[in-house]
Order: structure tokens, then C-alpha cells, then sequence
């Protein structure tokens, strides 16, 4: 151990700050929110870590990243080594870095919480992933011989991209098939630039690239290829289907088809992907620039839809969420950076009716507040009506951010695939294999949303035991 | 990328594209329809695949210039390349043996429809097509069509060709004649769309027409390209384009499509007077070279 402070020392250090652009420039920009610890600020918040044997941080981290030997390494001035420790169990560091609910993982279990603020891991897995993209030979992982199997993946999110690299070591042939015309899934087409610059995510498909990955876009599966195709006529000894969770859950309350509403996926998208709202680029989006936007959600995709539209224009941009800010599933870090940029949060609130201008186009949304009664299946109390509560939230342009299913396109040309009732994918826990020979599944298309360790998680997982079936051909 | 293998114009502002795309060609029925971007910065459109052919890995798209993308796709030429093509998307055309099919293509609408009418003569059905055109030479595919149908009427709203009238005249001709009908598919504007249904529901004769909302994805992902058919949203990319005439609302659906009017009337506009700019500047560049003595 590399730390040279008595334990009581380290503990007086105050947990270091994000340097983060001011809220009133940053709300109508792009550019990213949090800038980055500096190598002083991160040696800082490094030596705060008592480097406990129990290692919390390290049973709270859904992949196990270890947390105290690479902050050690941080101490001691190795930030490569620290990336490369971190690697061992975390192929997309710069982007869990930035994206992990950390508060809920890594930090939420760390011994500091019981006295003060945890150690800011997320923070500090950011700076070396950083560096090392900065500074690092970014050497490639060394390949193992070919082996003459072909793996396809279908979905090229965190789960696609993670399960590509770890097969392409072992050596054996890997095409990724994606229906969009960009890769990367939800990192690329969901979360903004402001959260997660692109750049970072091109940069870790250019280095699985030269590490032998193919990348085919534009092919839909299930579509322009089935499955059963894949494993025959194509050639495949086995596919990993890991198409995330990615259809739009709606309200099914009137007025939804309004001009102006939209789901989540739909603004993003048009955003993200296609950056509508940039001049020289063709894909339209509403314009609410000067105008009031509703979301409707409480998630993370619900504080990126809202922080879009104000970015966009918006004049007013408010959340509105039938429970109370102890249940939002967003990260932390999120609703403050929100609240921060001047978002409305309106708590206790359920809509009822999108309304009709007249002319087809949203003026506003009819809502009544709730209070929070009994416990319900999931453990959070229960949004339940105040009479006499209704009333309406103007706005041009309205955003559902609840949730989405999974898209069947998929199972639905693939008979023999088990799906759960709510359709996603059956898979074994542990193998992550399907019902069907040779077919293997991760991510949000068997969890439902989730996260992106988990799904970085699931790949890697699915990878393993790809490797060992088409080692072994015993299913 | 993509390569364009030939290029043509149909009518004015009507252009036929045959792309390379195997992998498409493959697996099409009719019905289905691909999204493209024409280049980086370009949108995400649907077009629907009015042919293929397995062999030369080839699809052919009909393409009529409305706005900026597509009059961009009008200005493509064989050796050209269109930079994503997805495809093929869409739920194939129903295609049985009904008995008597009658097919009506308005305007663009006859492209779209021209594949299906195909597949439902090879299924042994009585096919009559009926082709609607504003004037004369918005009247689309009328010889490819007599090639296969069993009979073919054209009419042009202003009579300027064949039957002056609109396409629901001749259908309710046909039907009021006495003739026996099993099955109706009619694309083309909505206001057409909606009048056959009008025109049909009465006798209770099967409908059929393709939408055409605005679409991003094309896989069910974004939910943009919603309708309300029989009071319940679907996705019309991934549960369509194809639904049941009847059961449509029609004016939610052309509701919806004015959705982004203004930017696509700002940006055909820009493109036009590039456009025109481009063109002046070729002409100028060529008056110069004439007045210019030849330099030694
Ligand atoms: C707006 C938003 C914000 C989020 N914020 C966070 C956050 O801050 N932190 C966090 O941890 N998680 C966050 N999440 C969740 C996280 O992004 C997902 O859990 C994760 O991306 C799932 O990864 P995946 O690989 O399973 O699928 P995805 O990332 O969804 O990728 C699936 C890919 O498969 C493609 N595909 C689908 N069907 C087909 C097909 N038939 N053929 C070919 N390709 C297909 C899709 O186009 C897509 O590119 C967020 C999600 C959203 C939508
Ligand atoms: C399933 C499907 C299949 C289609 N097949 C064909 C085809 O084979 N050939 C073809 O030329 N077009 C087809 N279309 C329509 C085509 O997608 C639109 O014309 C195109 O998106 C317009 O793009 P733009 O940028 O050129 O014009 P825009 O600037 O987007 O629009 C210009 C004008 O066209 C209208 N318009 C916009 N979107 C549509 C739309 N989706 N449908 C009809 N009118 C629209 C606008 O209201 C406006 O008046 C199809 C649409 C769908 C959904
Ligand atoms: S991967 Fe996420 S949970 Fe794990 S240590 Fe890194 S930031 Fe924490
Ligand atoms: S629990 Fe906290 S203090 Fe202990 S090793 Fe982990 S990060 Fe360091
Ligand atoms: S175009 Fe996005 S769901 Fe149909």
C-alpha cells in the first residue's frame, strides 16, 4: 500500500468537487456537464481511501471492478496501471466512469458513507480511463490464433460491444450486426453528448475495430437476416442476441398522438443520432425554442430528455413524476445537475389527458396530484389521487419517458427462442444461453432496462461461455 | 455505401433508382420498404422497394421529389452512391387468392402499389388496376402494369388523359356495375386513401391501404411513426405500412404528417436556391469560357 497518511488523516480530506461548467452557460450547450478531475484533485480524493480489507466498493460494483488496488495505484503516481487494473474487469471504463449509478454501487457501499461522503470512485475511474485515452499506447490486448469459429452479435450496445471484444482475444472471427446506421446502441443514440461525449464511445469501436471486429450497420435482424440464417446458410457456429431494451413504453391516455408529443427514444434519437438540431444537418425535431416542455418520468432517460429540450431551446422544461424524489431511478448526480440548469421538478404529479389546441397540436397537460398511501409490489409507496387535484401544465412539446419493452423483431423470426411474458428473452443466468442450440443472450433484452455495467457485465459473461461452447460444442 | 446501377426519370420529378443491395434483395416481398441517408448530415427516409432481383443483388425504388431529400435522390445518377440503406422493413403485403383484386395507385401511389399487384396476379387473382394521375404526365407505370393486369383504367383529375375524374369514379363504376370485388388496395394521398374507404365500407368489400407516416428507425424504436387503426396506436413501421382501410384515422394520420412542415418548406427552399445558385454559376462559368479569347 502506497498511501502514506494515518487513516485518521485521510479522513479529514473533504471529498474534491467536479469541476463542472457553470449551470447558465451549460444549459444551452452541448459540451460536456463534468470536466474532469485534474491529476491533483484525483490524487487528492485518492488518498482519502482507507484501502479496507472488507473492500465494499468492490462487492457493490456489479462487475467487481477492484476498486481499492486501483486507487492504490492512483496514490502511487501508475495511473496506466491503475486503467489496466480496472480493465481486468471493466472493458468501457471512460464511459461507466461517467454513466454508473455509483451512489447505488461502488460508492453506496464504501465505509465512508457511515461518517461522511464516500470516496468519489466514479469520479476517479473516469480520470484514468481519461488519461489513459490521452496518454496511453493504447496497445491492443494481444489475439489469440484463430480458431476458425464465427460468432455474430447481434446489437452493438455496452452488452454487443463488450461480448465482441472479449471473443475477438480468444481468437475467434466476430461480426457485430447493428439496425442503425451508427454503433454503439443506447450510448450512442440515447445518452447525450452532454453526458457522454461521442468521441469516447468511437474511440473504443476504432480499437475493437483493429483488434479484428467487423461492424456491419444497417442490418436488421430478423429482417434482412434471421437468426436460423445466421447458423446456417451464414455460417455461424453461435450468436449472441443482445438487442437491449428498446421499445417505447406509452401512456395510453388521450391525446397521445398529438403533434408534439413524443416518446423519449423518438427525441433522442432525432437529437443524438441525428443531430436535428443542428443547422447543417436534414433530420427535423419540433422546434421549442421559447416554448414550455413537459416530460413525463422520473429515470434517467427522463432527466436526458428534459436537459435535451432545454439545450434545444426550451423555455421552461419541467419533470413530471407521479411519485416523490426519494423514488426517482435516476442517478443523483443527474437530478441535481437538472435542478442546477433550472428544470421544474413537479413531484406527486400523474397526467391524464395531453390536450388538443384545436388544430391537432399539444397546448398542455391535464394532471392531478398524488400522495404517497400504501407500500405496492415493489416496496415504494404508492402514488394514490387527491381529489379535486386536477389541473393543467402548459406546454408545446411533450417527452414520455416511463420505460420500454423489448423489441420483438428478433423472437418474433425466431420461433424456438423462449420469451418471458413480458418479452424478453429467457436466459440462464449464469450461461446466458437460450432455448435455442448455439444462441446465447445478455442485456437489457433479457433484464429489461437496466444499466450499462450490467449490460457491459452480461456481455462478457455471454463471452465466456460462447468460448467455452465453441471449445467444447457440448450445449 | 451503396452504389446507384441505374438511374431514370419516370414523369417529371419521378426518378427510378436500382441500388446494389443484396443482402435486401434477398429476402424482399412486396410491401416492404427500406429507410435511407443519402450522405452524412442527410435524414433518414422511407422508400418502398418497387422491385427486385435476387440475381444482380439489385432493388429498384421510385422516388418522387417533394422535398429536399428526396429531390436530392432526384439528382442521382448510376455510378452515384447513397450512403445507409436499411431494409428490407415493414410487414410483406397480404397477398392470397382473393378472387378479384382491384389496385389503385394514385400518383406516387402507383409505385408503391405496383409490386403488389404483381404478387397478387401471381397468385392467381383477377387483377384490375386503376391509376390516378393529376394530368397526363403524372400518370405512372401504365404500360408495366398492362404487362400483368387483367385490366387497366387510367384517369387524370383534369383530363388531360384517358377518363377525366378521379380514381374513386371508376371504382364506384365498377362496383355499381355489378362487378364482383374481393379485395381493394389503394395507396396515394390520404384524401384518395380515405375516399375509397368511403367508397368500399358500404359494400363491405375488404380495403387495404399503406401509410405513410414520418419514420426514423423503422424498427419500432422511436414510435414516431404511430396510427390509430381501430382506436389502438400502432407502429406503421414495424406493424404496417399495410392496414385495414376501414379502420384508419385518416385525419390524425395527416394530422401528424404536417408535423414538420415549416422546416421541410425552409429546407427545400435552401436546397432550391442552391440549387439555382449551383446552376447560375454553371452558366456563367460557360458564358465566360465562350467570351473568354482562347489564351495561347
Ligand atoms: C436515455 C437513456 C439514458 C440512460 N442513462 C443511463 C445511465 O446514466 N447509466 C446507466 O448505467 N444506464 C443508463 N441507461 C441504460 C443503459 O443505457 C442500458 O441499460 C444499456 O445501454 C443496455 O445495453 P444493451 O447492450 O443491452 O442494449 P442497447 O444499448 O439498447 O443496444 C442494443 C442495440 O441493438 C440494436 N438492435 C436492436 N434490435 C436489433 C436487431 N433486430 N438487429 C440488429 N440490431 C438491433 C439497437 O439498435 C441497439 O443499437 C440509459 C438508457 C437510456 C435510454
Ligand atoms: C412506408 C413508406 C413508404 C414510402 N414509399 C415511398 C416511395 O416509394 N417513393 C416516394 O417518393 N415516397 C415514399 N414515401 C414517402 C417519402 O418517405 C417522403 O416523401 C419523404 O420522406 C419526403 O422527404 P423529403 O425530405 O424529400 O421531403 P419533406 O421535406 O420531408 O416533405 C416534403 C413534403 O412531403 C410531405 N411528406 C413528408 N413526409 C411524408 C411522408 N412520409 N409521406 C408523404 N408525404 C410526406 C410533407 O408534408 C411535405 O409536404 C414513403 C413513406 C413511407 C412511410
Ligand atoms: S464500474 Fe461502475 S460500479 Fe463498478 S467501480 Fe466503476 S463506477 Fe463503480
Ligand atoms: S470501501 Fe471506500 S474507503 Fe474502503 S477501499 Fe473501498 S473505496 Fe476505499
Ligand atoms: S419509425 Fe421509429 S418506431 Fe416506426
Amino acid at each position: 500500500m502506497s498511501n502514506p497518511l494515518p487513516a485518521k488523516e485521510r479522513m479529514k480530506i473533504p471529498r474534491q468537487h467536479m469541476p463542472e461548467q457553470e449551470p447558465e452557460f451549460r444549459r444551452a450547450n452541448f459540451e460536456e456537464v463534468n470536466l474532469g478531475l485534474d491529476a491533483t484533485l484525483a490524487k487528492q480524493e485518492a488518498l482519502r481511501c482507507l484501502q479496507c480489507t472488507s473492500q465494499h466498493c468492490f462487492i457493490g460494483c456489479p462487475v467487481g471492478v477492484k476498486v481499492r488496488e486501483f486507487i492504490d495505484l492512483i496514490v502511487e503516481g501508475d495511473y496506466l496501471g491503475a486503467a489496466a487494473k480496472i480493465r481486468e474487469d471493466n472493458v468501457l471504463p471512460a464511459v461507466t466512469g461517467r454513466v454508473c449509478p455509483q451512489e447505488e454501487q461502488c460508492e453506496g457501499r464504501c465505509v465512508l458513507t457511515k461518517k461522511g461522503e464516500a470516496v468519489a470512485v466514479g469520479y476517479l475511474e473516469r480520470f484514468v480511463a481519461d488519461y489513459e485515452r490521452t496518454h496511453g499506447k493504447v496497445g491492443l490486448p494481444p489475439r489469440a490464433p484463430a480458431t476458425g469459429r464465427k460468432v455474430a452479435i447481434i446489437g452493438s450496445g455496452p452488452a454487443g460491444l463488450s461480448a465482441a471484444g472479449d471473443l475477438v482475444q480468444k481468437g475467434h472471427e466476430v461480426v457485430v450486426m447493428e439496425a442503425l446506421h451508427e454503433i454503439g446502441g443506447v450510448l450512442i443514440y440515447g445518452i447525450p453528448e452532454f453526458r457522454l461525449p461521442k468521441d469516447i464511445v468511437r474511440q473504443e469501436v476504432d480499437t475493437m475495430r483493429q483488434m479484428g471486429v467487423e461492424f456491419r450497420t444497417n442490418v436488421v435482424v430478423g429482417k434482412t437476416v434471421t437468426v436460423d440464417e445466421l447458423l446456417s446458410e451464414e455460417g455461424y457456429d453461435a450468436v449472441f442476441v443482445a438487442t437491449g431494451a428498446g421499445l417505447p413504453i406509452f401512456l395510453n391516455i388521450p391525446g397521445e398522438n398529438l403533434c408534439g408529443v413524443y416518446s423519449a427514444n423518438e427525441f433522442l434519437t432525432r437529437v443524438n443520432l441525428m443531430k436535428a438540431n443542428r443547422d447543417d444537418h436534414d433530420q427535423p425535431v419540433f422546434d421549442c425554442r421559447g416554448k414550455d416542455v413537459v416530460v413525463i418520468g422520473g429515470g434517467n432517460t427522463a432527466m436526458d430528455a428534459v436537459r435535451t429540450s432545454l439545450r434545444v431551446g426550451a423555455r421552461n422544461a419541467a419533470i413530471v413524476y407521479r411519485r416523490s424524489e426519494q423514488e426517482m431511478p435516476a442517478r443523483v448526480e443527474e437530478v441535481k445537475h437538472a435542478r442546477e440548469e433550472g428544470v421544474d421538478f413537479k413531484m406527486l404529479t400523474a397526467p391524464l389527458e395531453f390536450l388538443d389546441d384545436g388544430k391537432g397540436w399539444l397546448q398542455g397537460v391535464r394532471c392531478q396530484t398524488m400522495e404517497l398511501g400504501e407500500p405496492d409490489a415493489s416496496g415504494r409507496r404508492r402514488p394514490v389521487p387527491i381529489a379535486g387535484s386536477e389541473h393543467v401544465v402548459p406546454a408545446s412539446m411533450a417527452i414520455i419517458a416511463v420505460g420500454n419493452g423489448g423489441n420483438p423483431l428478433v423472437q418474433a423470426t425466431t420461433p424456438d427462442l423462449k420469451t418471458t411474458r413480458k418479452g424478453y428473452i429467457e436466459a440462464d443466468p449464469n450461461s446466458l444461453r437460450t432455448s435455442k442450440k448455439g444462441v446465447f443472450a445478455g442485456g437489457d433484452i433479457v433484464t429489461g432496462g437496466a444499466t450499462v455495467i450490467l449490460a457491459m457485465g452480461a456481455g462478457r459473461q455471454a463471452a465466456k461461455s460462447i468460448h467455452e461452447y465453441l471449445e467444447t460444442g457440448a450445449w | 455505401m451503396y452504389k446507384i446501377l441505374e438511374a431514370k426519370f419516370l414523369a417529371p420529378q419521378v426518378k427510378l433508382l436500382r441500388l446494389e443491395a443484396p443482402a435486401i434483395a434477398r429476402r424482399r416481398k412486396a410491401g416492404q420498404f427500406v429507410i435511407l441517408r443519402v450522405h452524412e448530415t442527410g435524414e433518414r427516409i422511407p422508400l418502398t422497394i418497387a422491385d427486385s432481383d435476387k440475381e444482380s443483388g439489385s432493388i429498384t425504388i421510385i422516388v418522387q421529389g417533394v422535398g429536399k431529400t428526396t429531390r436530392l435522390l432526384n439528382e442521382k445518377e448510376a455510378g452515384d452512391s447513397i450512403l445507409d440503406v436499411v431494409g428490407p422493413l415493414g410487414m410483406a403485403s397480404e397477398v392470397e387468392h382473393f378472387g378479384t383484386a382491384v389496385v389503385i395507385g394514385g400518383g406516387l401511389g402507383t409505385a408503391i402499389a405496383y409490386p403488389t399487384a404483381k404478387a397478387l396476379k401471381e397468385a392467381g387473382n383477377h387483377v384490375i388496376v386503376i391509376i390516378g394521375g393529376r394530368s397526363k404526365e403524372f400518370v405512372l407505370l401504365e404500360n408495366e402494369m398492362k404487362e400483368f393486369a387483367d385490366e387497366v383504367y387510367v384517369t387524370t383529375d383534369d383530363g388531360s388523359y384517358a377518363e377525366k375524374g378521379f380514381v374513386t369514379d371508376r371504382l364506384k363504376g365498377l362496383i355499381e356495375g355489378g362487378r364482383d370485388i374481393n379485395y381493394v388496395l389503394a395507396i396515394g394521398p390520404i384524401p384518395m386513401m380515405n375516399a375509397v374507404a368511403g367508397v368500399t365500407k358500404p359494400y363491405g368489400i375488404k380495403t387495404v391501404v399503406s401509410l405513410n407516416p414520418v419514420m426514423v428507425d423503422g424498427t419500432g424504436m422511436c414510435g414516431g411513426c404511430r396510427v390509430l387503426v381501430n382506436g389502438e396506436s400502432k407502429f406503421a413501421c414495424v406493424d404496417g405500412p399495410e392496414f385495414d382501410a376501414h379502420q384508419v384515422d385518416f385525419r390524425l394520420l395527416s394530422t401528424r404528417n404536417t408535423m414538420y412542415r415549416a422546416a421541410e418548406q425552409s429546407a427545400l427552399a435552401e436546397f432550391e436556391q442552391d440549387h439555382d445558385d449551383h446552376e447560375c454559376r454553371l452558366m456563367k462559368q460557360a458564358d465566360a469560357q465562350q467570351s473568354q479569347p482562347a489564351q495561347a
